[in-house]
């Protein structure tokens, strides 16, 4: 008797736990979802703009001058951040792994603290700042515009995101592994460059793709070091064109058919970023499983 | 000789002094047992035998650590010789996970210098055999060496330490996380080893202690309590605390 007028209450109790479980389950989905709707705006925005645009002359052509823009292509921009990307990660891996590594197995006391600042502090500076200073530094004592300029602007940008990732990437390595490499007679930097690196070896290349991603998108850095050039141009010493600069240049013209082509190339930085974003996303999933 | 004798040895973690002027003496094809309640300072002991202890953040030691007579701790000696001459396995498996099983098992060799395809195999094949593991992964040694069992994790961690051919090995509670048939099979093992190496084990079961061990450390609060020969310690010790300890009376 007793035992029935306990479960009845309890019984009621649970059916409203539940019900409050699931609204607070369709709440989250609902914020997530709300999250998702920019992103899903923007691409389905930018595709519908921007295919149109793509074409074999899209990829292959240089600029067909002004009386028949739409014949033309970007293909000196595909080259330029080609080759100004490119240099950047050329440039920025090597230094920020190096960092992450002293930062994360050397660094105690006062110069770590402050590599780790400067780090910080680059990671939130405004990317014009970076190019106006590479600019005033390189540009200017260059005489000249180049694909070097701006690949050192990116890479005071890139530098940073690698560094403080891979750190805090290595931190996660387990201690027991350096002390079961070192207990067997192994130099310390060897064991660092080749059990700790690789053990963290996914998640170091997560944050690479990450740095690349964001080095492929700016335009501010790059539009004060790189110029533009509406000619193919691989010499790294000459002013170069890139993806971010020519959809900025032709979204400025009244010319529609330049306009198509601006979307055409901010379709495929999209392309690119969210590729990259998502092939990070799988690589350190797949290492999470490994480090466990 | 592969004597190693402890003299007046203090170790501190930061400003905590947790080994207090530690003597002992582990001798050449013997077990030496270092035995006492969990915090007591075993691993802090065996570490510093082969300057493991150093790498922890703020550890220091004062006294002598003289293997075949040589300080270990003067100033000219390299901490990565000692570590190569006098090997250690730790309490919880650690294969390297990006490694296959035969890439741990000559992983201190070919991280440590340069050797022939062929004397890798041979070598890894001996320290495999020698751990006694090659039956078991003989037809996988491609595979990675973190699918293996527990109990087969450690064994290729023994492999490992004796890939580099050291002269003392070190365990520190190496069975302490095993089922009993895998723990049977390192005491099996540590048995077959002490013909060729000094062996210095760590244990808080003190049946296992009894079981393999020649001679047997006793420590309490990171001071020595009582050394001396296994048998002599588990039938009439000196010490009253000793005896309480080794009937179960406390820790
Ligand atoms: N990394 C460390 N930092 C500070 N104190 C430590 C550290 N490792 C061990 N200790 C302390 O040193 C003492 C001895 O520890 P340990 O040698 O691990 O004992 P045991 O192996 O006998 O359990 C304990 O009091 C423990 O808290
Ligand atoms: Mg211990």
């Amino acid at each position: 008797m007793i035992a029935t007028v306990e479960i009845a209450p309890m019984g009621r109790l649970r059916a409203g736990r539940r019900w409050k479980d699931r609204a607070f389950t369709a709440f989250l989905w609902a914020c997530a979802f709300l999250a998702m709707v920019p992103l899903v705006l923007i691409s389905v925005y930018v595709v519908s703009r921007g295919w149109h645009a793509l074409s074999v002359n899209f990829f292959t052509k240089e600029p067909a001058g002004p009386l028949d823009p739409s014949a033309g292509g970007i293909a000196q921009s595909f080259v330029g951040t080609g080759l100004i990307v490119g240099m950047a990660t050329l440039f920025s891996v090597p230094l920020g792994i190096l960092t992450a590594i002293y930062l994360a197995e050397y660094g105690r006391g006062r110069f770590a603290g402050a590599v780790r600042l400067i780090a910080e502090v680059l990671l939130s500076t405004p990317s014009i700042v970076a190019g106006v200073f590479i600019w005033s530094l390189v540009v200017v004592a260059m005489g000249t515009f180049s694909a070097l300029a701006a690949a050192l602007a990116l890479t005071v940008l890139m530098w940073p995101v690698i560094a403080r990732a891979a750190e805090e990437i290595l931190r996660l390595v387990p201690q027991e592994l350096r002390e079961g490499a070192l207990a067997l007679g192994v130099p310390r930097w060897r064991v660092i460059l080749r059990v700790v690196v690789p053990t963290a070896g996914a998640g170091i290349l997560t944050a690479i793709m990450l740095a690349v991603a964001r080095g492929l998108g700016e335009t501010a850095p790059i539009l004060l070091t790189a110029l533009g050039n509406d000619f193919i141009n691989t010499n790294p010493l000459q002013p170069t064109d890139a993806v971010p600069l020519r959809v900025f240049a032709d979204a400025r013209t009244p010319v529609a058919a330049l306009h198509e082509l601006a979307w055409g190339g901010a379709l495929m930085l999209l392309v690119a970023v969210l590729g990259l974003s998502i092939a990070a996303r799988a690589v350190s999933s797949r290492q999470q499983k490994r480090m466990t | 000789m592969r004597r190693v004798e402890v003299a007046d040895l203090s170790a501190w973690y930061g400003p905590k002094k947790v080994l207090h002027e530690v003597n002992v003496v582990a001798e050449p094809r013997k077990v030496t047992a270092i035995i006492g309640p969990s915090g007591c300072g075993k691993s802090t002991l065996i570490r510093c035998m082969n300057r493991m202890h150093e790498e922890v953040r703020g550890a220091r030691v004062r006294g002598k650590v003289l293997f075949d007579g040589m300080d270990i701790y003067s100033p000219d000696v390299d901490p990565v010789d000692v570590r190569r001459r006098i090997g250690m396995v730790f309490q919880r498996a650690n294969p390297f996970p990006t490694m296959s099983v035969f890439e741990n098992a000559v992983a201190g060799m070919q991280l440590g210098g340069r050797f022939s395809r062929s004397e890798l195999k041979v070598r890894a094949e001996g320290a495999l055999r020698a751990a006694g593991l090659w039956e078991e992964v003989k037809d996988g040694l491609d595979e990675p060496g973190a699918r293996l069992s527990g109990g087969q994790q450690q064994r290729l961690c023994i492999a490992r330490a004796l890939a580099v051919e050291p002269e003392v090995l070190l365990m520190d509670e190496p069975a302490s996380a095993l089922d009993p048939a895998s723990t049977l099979r390192i005491e099996e093992l540590i048995e077959e080893l002490k013909r060729s190496f000094t062996v210095v084990i760590v244990t808080h079961n003190m049946q296992q202690a009894a079981r393999i061990s020649d001679w047997t450390l006793f420590m309490l609060y990171g001071e020595v309590v009582e050394f001396g020969p296994t048998s002599k310690m588990f039938t009439r010790p000196d010490e009253k605390r000793t005896e309480d300890y080794i009937t179960g009376r406390f820790g």
